[in-house]
């Protein structure tokens, strides 16, 4: 139970909160026609005549884009439905050239299923938590409207008209904006595990629809309202909270809830209605008559079923069991789709059991990998360090060719350079040294100039010892072995 | 020799094979009444130089020895059609002066057969009528008159009214159709000559101006069975660009036909005998009933107990997919835009579409909307569609028994023009025959079977089973053979 509670001055509310996550699909064209879905064209670039609606133009449903809900609808572990139906949603906008959006309303795709958030102690999430999913169905994206390129007049630009969108509907199960955040990214996991969503919320292929209510503990569902189109996890959050705030102000003030469309503005942090009950359409959905049912046959399910990867849930209880990874670390590599990817070719390239240098792999990648990437603003898939070159690198410290130090050290040259670390090695002169005839030299050397300090510790001032060791490293440039140092010293000193 | 005018499909493809004329001079002809025809308004646009270039492509094909099957037959396209490069209306204000850059499916597969385009026919406004009175462009004329001496203009019947009275007044040998309702089938009953329906799916609805998706079907009107079998013949196949296309082959109709109904069980439905049907269609639905036995056909009283309520249904379906179908006609894309002083998005909408939309088009957007709206779908437009599965119920069971079934095709004569226009209810009671194969989508036909006592042709109907339109045209020669219907409206209309 999330403890997750708004304080008013009548005593605690309880927030009720469910999202509605359009999803748009990775498909190379539209829904229900031949062009392109890509991002970025210039406007009115990927427009068929059937985007724009024109007379006597039919849709004809792209069997990819079908895969892809049906695919995503099995990660969700959710019912498929063998036989389901496209509806016509008719309203009138500049946007919509149809006059319809063709969508499932009757009949979805995808039925019930569930998506597990991880616990999350810092959030107020104790344990793990099942959020139910009532439904996906696929539909279609509208355009855009441009309000800034003419000063009296709106321009229209279809590209995104059409474009096949997952509608993914979530049951009243959350009860705080960590739970619905927690929910959102798992979401976007799968999606982007499946490959069915890129889950790019700046590029709007994913937005969420907020319905947020509040209630008393043990009350039953106060009434909700509906804020559109929020397009961050960060900013649902703070629509909850803010939406979830003014509620609770409204009912203790003495005022109603009304069942209501609000749009957020982040700028001022507050939703804000955009109409209410009273005003809204009358969609007047109906079978599409120009789309037969879509029917689903045995193969067809199969074969999605056989395509669908390892989903971040099992993979993450893979790598703590099989590669003996930390439940953090497999936590936060599993998280995203490409992060395993990357780890799981580093930990091929390594040429080792996976047992053996999974963990150190994970331990290195999280530490050393993300914080030069977060250093870079960089994601992984813009790594300036491959897989390969990574895998050389633990490589390198595992046969003692480099030590800790010298591994940052040669890891920074990596990152400015792309030069694999061998090389680096080679050519810098980075190899540390195990060299004991060596090292014995430097440490008679240390010892001889600060003859003070050997008879402070042989007196029994222990802590002298880092001392040594760091005086030794850093007459040999930190290239010395530092258990050979280690041992040598302690030898000396004795 | 017969003028050239006179002759239909099957006349001018043999005729031009051997040699008789060139694809020009039948072009030339053609072209010729079509501007001597205007008085019969049966023309939206005439395009004279698409018939020539198909003309003189068919006449290099012929040197060449490659003729196509249509090659040196001209014809009109019912203004419903999107035709590249050609102003496509529906009949409507709101689609006026629109050029489509592509092609209709069903005009693409007629022009790669070879055949050229007159002009685009006349017809109600977005199909939506039955006596062509609803077009923006001014009603089409039927080039029959009353034997009585009045001159009263007559309906030519509708929606494919333009398309009719062209063929009967030879301005063309034969014209597509839709038929939705009824379309091809009551034109061709009230002008005299043939027109099919064939099963749903069978054409491509690819680039055809949509009215109501479930029903739409775009067929053949021609002087007589063999041509409407061998346009019908070029006009479908299974189309990936309409879900709702059926993948199936296209039999060889033209070949296939026979009167001989030897072994072939013709139902007469006994609920398609209404109150006030005037007695010479009874009559006239009773000589048909002889001349199948005579054929050899083995006649079986049967019953489609739901056809009562079919119009009803029809009345609910088809403007409920109306009113979505229209509802890109905004002004914002293409055709009509009214933009008063001032006005934003839903001033715009609603000046355009007060504007674009004829009286007929409104009604039945508002029924649409209204049939489909919350608190009143369930009432109708489910209701609805539970009825139309009952009467498809009907047409399986009859079929189980019969191989076609014969009524009449409409409840009248051609009406004069005006005289129904202001009940728009009893304008609708003239589907009454044709709407329960248009809800089913089984394939139907009318062919002339007489005249009535003012000298205007009366059709019978024959409906067949899915994807039997051979078993239809069969049943349609045999009638054709033996009613030796050759009237022809007196020549009134060329100046």
């Amino acid at each position: 139970m999330s403890s997750y509670r708004i304080q008013g001055a009548t005593g605690e509310w309880e927030v009720v909160i469910g999202l509605e996550v359009h999803a748009q699909i990775v498909s190379k064209a539209k829904l229900f026609s031949g062009a392109s879905a890509t991002f970025g064209a210039e406007p009115n670039a990927n427009v068929s005549l059937i985007d724009a609606a024109m007379p006597g133009m039919l849709p004809v449903p792209n069997q990819e884009c079908i895969r892809q809900a049906v695919k995503t609808g099995m990660a969700l572990n959710a019912e498929i439905n063998a036989w389901s139906r496209f509806d016509r949603k008719n309203y009138f906008y500049a946007d919509l050239p149809q006059g319809y959006q063709i969508s499932q309303l009757y009949h979805p795709l995808v039925g019930e299923g569930a998506i597990t958030i991880d616990p999350d102690e810092k959030a107020g999430i104790v344990e793990a938590k099942t959020i139910g999913i009532e439904r996906l169905h696929v539909e279609q994206d509208a355009g855009k409207l441009m309000h800034d390129q003419h000063p009296t007049s709106s321009y229209v630009d279809l590209n995104r008209s059409g474009v096949a969108l997952m509608e993914i509907v979530s049951r009243p199960d959350m009860r705080s904006p960590a739970e619905a955040g927690a929910y959102l990214r798992k979401l976007r996991s799968i999606l982007r595990y499946v490959g069915s969503c890129d889950g790019n919320m700046e590029e709007g292929s994913m937005r969420a629809d907020v319905n947020v209510s509040v209630r008393k503990a043990g009350d039953s569902f106060g009434t909700r309202t509906e804020t559109k189109n929020v397009n961050s996890i960060r900013f649902v959050m703070a629509t909850i909270e803010s939406e979830a705030n003014r509620q609770v102000d409204v009912i203790e003030g003495g005022g109603r809830i009304v069942q209501e469309t609000r749009l957020y503005d982040p700028d001022r942090n507050e939703t804000r209605s955009m109409r209410s009950k009273e005003d809204a359409h009358d969609y007047r959905y109906f079978p599409d008559p120009d789309l037969l049912p879509l029917e689903l046959t045995e193969d067809f399910l199969a074969a999605c079923k056989a395509e669908l990867p390892e989903l971040p849930d099992a993979k993450c209880r893979r790598y703590e069991s099989e590669l003996g990874l930390p439940v953090y670390n497999a936590a936060v590599i599993t998280a995203d789709v490409e992060t395993a990817r990357w780890f799981e070719e580093l930990v091929v390239e390594t040429g080792k059991p996976v047992g053996e240098v999974g963990r150190t792999a994970s331990n290195w990648l999280i530490s050393d990998l993300f914080g030069a990437l977060n250093r870079l603003g960089k994601t992984i898939d813009g790594s300036p360090v491959s897989p390969r070159q990574g895998a050389e690198l633990l490589g390198l410290i595992a046969d003692g060719t480099l030590s800790g130090t010298l591994a940052k050290q040669v890891f920074e040259i990596m990152l400015e350079t792309g030069i694999d670390p061998g090389k680096i090695v080679e050519e810098r002169g980075l190899r540390q040294t195990s060299d004991t005839g060596a090292i014995e030299q430097v440490i008679a050397e240390v010892m001889a100039a600060n003859a003070d300090k050997v008879e402070e510790y042989r007196g029994g001032k222990d802590k002298l010892f880092g001392f040594f060791v760091g005086q030794t490293m850093k007459a040999m440039a930190g290239k010395a072995n530092p258990g050979v140092v280690n041992d040598l010293l302690k030898k000396a000193l004795s | 020799m017969a003028e050239i005018t006179d002759l239909g499909i099957a006349g001018i493809r043999d005729g031009f094979r051997a040699g008789d004329f060139s694809a020009r001079e039948v072009a030339e002809a053609f072209n010729s009444a079509v501007a001597a025809g205007k008085a019969l308004n049966a023309f939206i646009i005439e395009t004279p130089d698409h018939a020539i270039l198909a003309a003189e492509a068919a006449d290099r094909a012929r040197a060449a020895g490659e003729l196509l099957p249509l090659s040196g037959v001209p014809l009109g396209i019912k203004d419903l059609f999107c035709t590249a490069g050609y102003q496509t209306t529906a009949a409507s204000h709101i689609l006026g002066g629109f050029t489509p850059p592509y092609e209709s499916t069903v005009t693409g597969k007629l022009f790669a057969a070879g055949a050229g385009m007159l002009g685009k026919l006349n017809m109600d406004q977005f199909a939506m009528g039955s006596s062509n009175e609803t077009s923006y462009f001014g009603n089409v004329v039927s080039p029959w008159r009353r034997n009585d001496g009045g001159n009263a203009p007559l309906a030519p019947g509708g929606s494919s009214g333009g398309s009719s009275s062209a063929i009967a007044a030879r301005l063309v040998p034969a014209a597509t159709g839709t038929d939705t309702g009824g379309s091809i089938r009551q034109p061709a009953a009230f002008t005299g000559i043939a027109g099919i329906k064939p099963t749903y799916g069978r054409c491509s609805r690819f680039g055809i101006v949509a009215f109501a998706s479930s029903l739409d079907q775009a067929g053949a009107m021609a002087q007589d069975v063999r041509d409407s079998a061998i346009l019908l013949e070029a006009m479908c196949g299974f189309d990936p660009k309409d879900s709702t296309s059926l993948d199936v082959a296209v039999p060889k109709w033209e070949l296939g036909l026979s009167s001989n109904l030897k072994g072939k069980r013709v139902g007469i439905p006994k609920e398609y005998r209404v109150d006030n049907m005037p007695f010479e269609i009874d009559a006239l639905w009773k000589q048909g009933i002889e001349w199948l036995r005579d054929a050899g056909a083995e006649i079986v009283d049967v019953s489609l107990p739901h056809t009562r309520y079919a119009l009803p249904t029809y009345y609910i379906i088809a403007p409920a997919e109306a009113s979505s179908n229209l509802a890109r006609y905004d002004g914002v894309r293409y055709g009509l835009r009214h933009l008063p002083d001032g006005a934003n998005l839903q001033d715009m909408y609603a000046a355009t579409r007060a504007a674009g939309f004829g009286p007929e088009v409104k009604r039945r957007i508002l029924i649409g909307t209204y049939v489909l709206s919350a608190g009143f779908y369930d009432a109708y437009y489910t209701k609805a569609q539970k009825v139309r599965a009952l009467i498809s119920r009907d047409f399986e069971d009859v079929f189980k028994s019969v191989d076609v079934l014969l009524t009449p095709t409409a409840p009248s004569a051609a009406f004069a023009l005006g005289e129904k226009s202001a009940d728009p209810l009893e304008m609708y009671l003239n589907d009454v025959f044709t709407v329960p194969a248009s809800l089913a989508g089984v394939p139907a036909m009318s062919v002339p079977a007489g005249l009535d006592g003012q000298g205007l042709p009366l059709g019978l109907q024959i409906i067949g089973r899915p994807l039997d339109e051979q078993g239809v045209l069969n049943a349609g020669l045999a009638i054709e053979e033996r009613a030796g219907f050759n009237a022809k409206p007196q020549n009134w209309w060329s100046n």
